[in-house]
């Protein structure tokens, strides 16, 4: 079997179902439903039109020859997720999974959310469907992504701002998983990533993995071949996973995945899970994890409140043990040095998280030189971060820019 | 037959059936926990529930939550768990299953944490996020060093899944009585009732009925059908609002429900 064809619930020894009882109905009923549509052509056609129509699908890929004169002159190819409607890849699962929820006769999505992006592309699609929409989103990310949240209100959604445990995103998945047990009958929860229990971290994959497959046909007819290495974020995983699906069975392609390191992996501020994480039990599968001696998941730190997650997809668990797949650390300061540098030299702002891939990029392009071919995942733009980044780059109190 | 089960069938045979009780380890101190674990017992509790503290518990309701994250934020260890256990059952003779989420189990070591469990006079774990299809490590464990398994029931489990829980469960299974999370609720479901008779359908011959339970007169009605009825909220909330003597008071007066 080739490494595509592996559908869970199982990733090597990663993924499952550790979930209350009462769920398991309702990952059954969606199992089901996603399987029948899975080969199913008109669900397919369906998606497909809304992608071509509404999302504004095959993105393009760019080519950054300025920037790439920082990568040791390797050619550098970004994938455009951030020209996507929304403006990011998120909304490629949420259409998916709204569309099956549609067939699951479910009236309400509920969605959590880190840096809003999700929460604002599950907004979007309940809009487009008319459908009720509650998104959970940790304190402390309403706070650092205040405009997303505003987004996600006019969009129609009601945000909930999560003040339990951390504040962040693993304690918004925790009130959304609670909200799901209480009203699964009406309710779909509209994971965002690859993680959770099966089926969502095949199924999120499986939506997303549109953006490797138009990838991997753009490159080959731009360049004449297949790239030399696939540059994605992770933090949950699933930008990464959807780039990387397509190239999986590809052996001559090295498939690369940059976690925040925060303020460096060998500091307590990061949230580097793969580099640094131990198997472990979180939010419904067996993956790797940030925790402690005892089992209590540990806070992670990133800049990057889309990658500022303790947790990871099994599959990216399962790549990186069997060595198909290879992950390291940017932090913080690499990656806001990436954004600019991006803005700068080609005229496309990238979110911070992008940005990690980015800085990833750069690295891998002097490692091949100048014959080398560098796809990046360009999962998002960054018009979110500008206060983020407006802080860090000291842009906005009249002062000359910060020269880190 | 296990010390649980026991304890379930004498009360059973007596006309009635058990109250389970349910605290959280390390709340509001490890030496409180401890002594409001006691006091229970000595005030009608037949069997005792101790959780243990996670970071993420996501079959909780507000009140178990806001106990459990004061645990761990007054430095809650997993070897806390043990100690209780140890202390509760040197003090009174009530069996003292421990309910955790898997992912402590898992780092301490599947066996490492059995062994220790039962030689603290532990008597089983009750396992919320933990259902039979991936218990083959605590299945081996669990028989290796003879403790009970609680596995949980739902309204939504599926006629088959019921079976599952039955063949898979010793001790008791869990009987959840609603969609939803811990917390006191004004009625407790009709589901419960559902739950409990397709379970007996399935061949159960020990169910307890959780969350949502949180006066006497429900403990009663439960028990005209149930063979156990579990409360946890209620009783986290009295030893909040009034230490180790409101919970023994509050305990007293749900074990009317059992007379």
């Amino acid at each position: 079997m080739t490494l595509r064809d592996v559908v869970g619930p199982y990733f090597g020894t990663f993924g499952g179902r550790f979930v209350p009882e009462s769920l398991i109905a309702a990952l059954d009923e969606l199992d089901a439903a996603y399987q029948a549509a899975r080969v199913d052509p008109d669900f397919a056609a369906e998606l497909a039109e809304l992608h071509r129509t509404y999302t504004g699908r095959p993105s393009i890929i760019t080519e950054a020859p300025r920037f790439a004169e920082h990568a040791g002159g390797a050619r550098i190819l970004l994938k455009r997720e951030d020209l996507n409607h929304t403006g990011s890849h998120k909304i490629n699962n949420v259409l998916g999974q709204a569309l099956l929820a549609k067939r699951l006769g479910k009236t309400r999505l509920i969605a959590e959310t880190g840096a809003g992006q999700h929460g604002v592309a599950s907004a979007t699609a309940a809009a487009l469907f008319g459908m009720e929409c509650v998104v959970y989103m940790g304190a402390v990310d309403t706070e650092r992504q205040a405009l997303n949240v505003a987004r996600m209100k006019l969009l129609g959604a009601e945000v909930v701002a999560v003040q339990t445990g951390s504040r962040t995103l693993k304690d918004a998945i925790n009130d959304a998983m609670r909200d799901w047990v209480a009203n699964v009958d009406t309710t779909h929860y509209l994971l965002g990533t690859v993680a959770g229990p099966h089926p969502f971290p095949t199924m999120v994959r499986d939506f997303h993995a549109v953006i490797g497959t138009e990838a991997r046909e753009q490159v080959r007819e731009l360049t004449g071949r297949l790239p030399d290495a696939v540059a994605a974020c992770v933090g949950g995983g699933s930008n990464a996973m959807g780039i990387f699906h397509a190239f999986l069975d590809d052996e001559s392609v090295r498939l690369v995945g940059l976690e925040a390191a925060g303020d460096g992996v060998d500091t307590p501020h990061h949230a580097a899970t793969i580099s640094k994480g131990r198997p472990g039990v979180l939010h419904g599968a067996r993956s790797l994890m940030l925790q402690d001696d005892d089992g209590q998941t540990m806070e992670s730190h990133s800049i990057s409140a889309g990658l500022d997650y303790p947790g990871v997809g099994p599959e990216h668990a399962w790549l990186a043990d069997i060595g198909r797949a290879e992950y390291r650390g940017v932090t913080d300061a690499e990656a806001m040095s990436a954004l600019r540098l991006l803005s700068r030299t080609e005229g496309i702002i990238p979110a911070i998280e992008t940005a990690h891939a980015l800085h990833g990029a750069l690295e891998l392009g002097k490692e091949l030189g100048p014959e080398g071919i560098v796809l990046v995942s360009l999962s998002g733009r960054g018009d979110k971060d500008m206060e983020t980044a407006a802080r860090y780059f000291r842009l906005l109190d009249g002062e000359t820019e910060d020269a880190r | 037959m296990s010390a649980v089960e026991q304890a379930i069938r004498a009360r059973r045979e007596a006309g009635s059936g058990a109250l389970v009780a349910y605290l959280p380890v390390g709340f509001p101190t490890l030496d409180d926990s401890i002594a409001a674990a006691i006091a229970l017992v000595e005030n009608g509790v037949d069997i005792l529930e101790l959780g243990l503290p996670y970071s993420d518990p996501v079959m909780d309701g507000p009140a178990i939550q806001k106990a459990t994250q004061t645990a761990l934020q007054n430095g809650f260890r997993l070897r806390d768990g043990f100690t209780a256990v140890e202390k509760v059952r040197a003090a009174v003779d009530a069996p003292v299953l421990v309910m955790t989420y898997w992912n402590p189990v898992l780092q301490y070591g599947v066996d490492r944490f059995a062994a220790d469990l039962a030689s603290a006079g532990g008597a089983g774990l009750i396992t919320p996020d933990l259902i039979p299809d991936e218990a083959s490590d605590w299945m081996a464990a669990s028989e290796a060093h003879d403790l009970d398994r609680v596995f949980l029931a739902a309204p939504s489990s599926s006629d088959a899944r019921m079976r599952q829980a039955v063949g898979a469960s010793r001790g008791f299974v869990y009987a959840v009585s609603t969609m939803g999370i811990t917390g006191a609720r004004s009625d407790v479901d009709a589901a419960a009732r559902g739950v409990v008779s397709r379970l007996r359908d399935a061949g159960c011959t020990s169910t307890c009925v959780g969350l949502g339970i949180s006066t006497a007169d429900q403990v009663r009605d439960v028990l005209s059908y149930a063979d156990g009825a579990i409360v946890g909220s209620r009783l986290v909330a009295a030893l909040a609002e009034g230490g180790v003597t409101e919970a023994a008071r509050v305990a007293a007066d749900l074990a009317t429900g059992t007379r």
